[in-house]
């Protein structure tokens, strides 16, 4: 138990275990919205978008929260304009978008030869180096989209069910559409520093999924994915540090295995379920 | 839009719409009185969705105006193919949808509830309330779709082809439906492919083809010459039971039997 508890008298890992916990309900929360309009792949891509955002900032010596966040909500609008005008296929333009954006991440490091623990941690997470800030940061995020999913929780689902009729209802689709892009941006960038960019797409997609398997229920759905996410980060960040293996992996390879469990406990049940389930009378 | 004083629901007067460079309307002219029962026919890719969220509001047209009557309730019934039906919402959570401009709080008031559970009940599936969407028949998923259009106590009823894909009984059970609440004074005006199990039940039919090729009852509108001009296609029209029977005039000529077939009937 001492063994256990004894990393929580370092002020870095306290700190990555506050973040890691917050992240992980903020992904889980915002990704119940990116599972079910099937964005999954606009998460994927953002947060590969946003590692341009971060080698150009690091390089450049700017803060790397105002850089990266410039370029994530940028390359956010820039892929929510282009899925909306379906001149091309919107997983091509999103390809295009982020990919690009990576590479040039990827290019800027190379040239000025900034390779190192920072390119490491933005890649696939770290826990040193997480300071104050990023706690505040995690924090603002995780308040800001707790506030726009219960503010605006009726026109999101309209929005995310049936963004027709919603629109026929007086719904602002496009505003809603924008909205959720922007909070997505942001717990992307808030997140990126424990999870690292090629992980985060895990965080966003995992909880949700279990919590689906879970109810049939979208209010009970919310709330179990951002509890099962920061499940997934307080026992990946722990993991991380006995293992002394990165953040991200850990917390990715906890939900996967959480996600693999319920999958199995709940397979033989739903196949039962769905030979019960009949039109009623 | 503007704001009418007249006694229609709404009108529209040479309407125009396109996408991209193409026209998909030109030059509609449309009324719908008040208590209407109206079914729009014609071709896929014809306009009928492009004409139903004209009337909506949700798509400006580009020529033409669109008049509604001031304050009017319009709902919209989108049709059950484009519904994931996976969606983790039950039956009374959908229907509490229409309420998206109520209060701001995510759960439903007292009233909310009531008024969900009274509109269940008018449409005969209240007893399904917690049931998760895909449980449904075909019927009831229907029925959940037109319950969350009543909550808003519409004037005006649109419905994108209540009726693909669904079989005979089902038909039926839609249509009676709807001419019940069209009893009741609600205005109608739905969209279908099919002429003669719901277009030549309904009191006002309108053939479109990018514009409109006629409107009046099924009876003045049904004929061959009409017919012939909204699909592109030779049609035979014959008489049963007072209502016109539209028939394929190719596989017609193709039957020398009994000169009808299945395939046939339109």
């Amino acid at each position: 138990m001492d063994e256990l508890l004894r990393p929580l008298q370092f002020e870095f890992f306290r700190n990555g275990l506050m973040v890691a916990t917050m992240a992980g309900a903020l992904c889980g929360l915002v990704g119940v919205y990116v599972v079910l309009k099937g964005m999954s792949y606009i998460g994927h891509g953002l947060s590969h978008a946003i590692f341009g955002g971060f080698a150009a900032s690091t390089l450049l010596g700017i803060n790397f929260l105002l850089g990266a966040g410039a370029w994530g909500v940028a390359s956010a609008l820039m892929i929510n304009g282009v899925t909306r005008r379906r001149v091309i296929a919107s997983d091509a333009a999103i390809g295009v978008i982020t990919t690009a954006s990576f590479a040039l991440g990827l290019a800027l490091f190379a040239f000025f030869d900034g390779e190192g623990a920072s390119f490491d941690a933005a890649l696939f997470g770290s826990i040193l180096g997480v300071g104050t800030q990023d706690v505040i940061a995690v924090a603002v995020v995780s308040v800001m989209a707790s506030a726009l999913v219960f503010l605006r929780y009726r026109a999101l689902l309209f929005t995310t069910f049936d963004p027709e009729v919603a629109d026929v209802s007086g719904v602002n689709t496009a505003r809603m559409d924008a909205l959720l892009m922007l909070v997505l941006a942001g717990s992307i960038l808030a997140t990126m520093k424990i999870l690292g960019v090629t992980l985060i797409a895990a965080a966003l997609v995992i909880p949700p999924s279990v919590a689906r398997m879970l109810t049939n229920s979208f209010s009970r759905m919310l709330w179990m994915s951002a509890t099962i996410g920061a499940l997934c980060g307080f026992a990946g960040m722990n993991l991380s540090y006995h293992l002394d293996v990165q953040s991200g992996p850990t917390i990715v390879l906890v939900a996967a295995t959480i996600f693999g469990v319920i999958f199995m406990a709940t397979s033989p049940l739903s196949r039962r379920g769905q030979r019960r389930v009949r039109p009623a009378a | 839009m503007t704001a009418a004083g007249s006694e229609e629901l709404v009108a529209l007067a040479g309407v125009t719409c396109r996408y991209a460079a193409e026209d998909v309307l030109v030059d509609v002219d449309l009324d719908v009185a008040p208590g209407a029962f109206v079914g729009v026919v014609g071709p896929s890719g014809s306009g009928k969705t492009t004409l139903l969220r004209v009337i909506a509001g949700s798509m400006q047209p580009a020529r033409g105006t669109v008049t509604r009557r001031r304050g009017l309730r319009i709902a919209y019934v989108p049709q059950v193919e484009t519904i994931d039906w996976s969606f983790p919402v039950t039956v009374a959570q959908c229907v509490l949808m229409a309420r998206v401009r109520g209060r701001g709080l995510p759960w439903p008031s007292c009233a909310e509830r009531a008024a969900v559970g009274e509109i269940l009940a008018r449409l005969d599936i209240e007893h399904l309330r917690d049931r998760h969407i895909r449980e449904l028949s075909g019927g009831q998923q229907q029925r959940v779709f037109i319950a969350r259009a009543m909550l808003g106590e519409p004037e005006l009823l649109l419905m994108d082809e209540p009726t693909s894909g669904v079989d005979v009984r089902l038909r039926h059970e839609i249509l009676h439906l709807l001419d019940d609440l069209n009893a009741r004074g609600l205005a109608i005006l739905l969209t279908t492919h099919d002429l003669n199990g719901i277009a030549a039940h309904l009191p006002h039919v309108v053939c479109l083809n990018r514009t409109v090729l006629g409107a009046g009852r099924p009876a003045d509108v049904l004929t061959p010459d009409v017919l012939e001009r909204t699909y592109g296609a030779s049609m035979q029209v014959l008489e049963h039971g007072g209502m016109p029977v539209v028939v394929d005039s190719f596989a017609h000529r193709h039957d020398p039997v009994t000169g009808l077939s299945d395939r046939s009937v339109v």
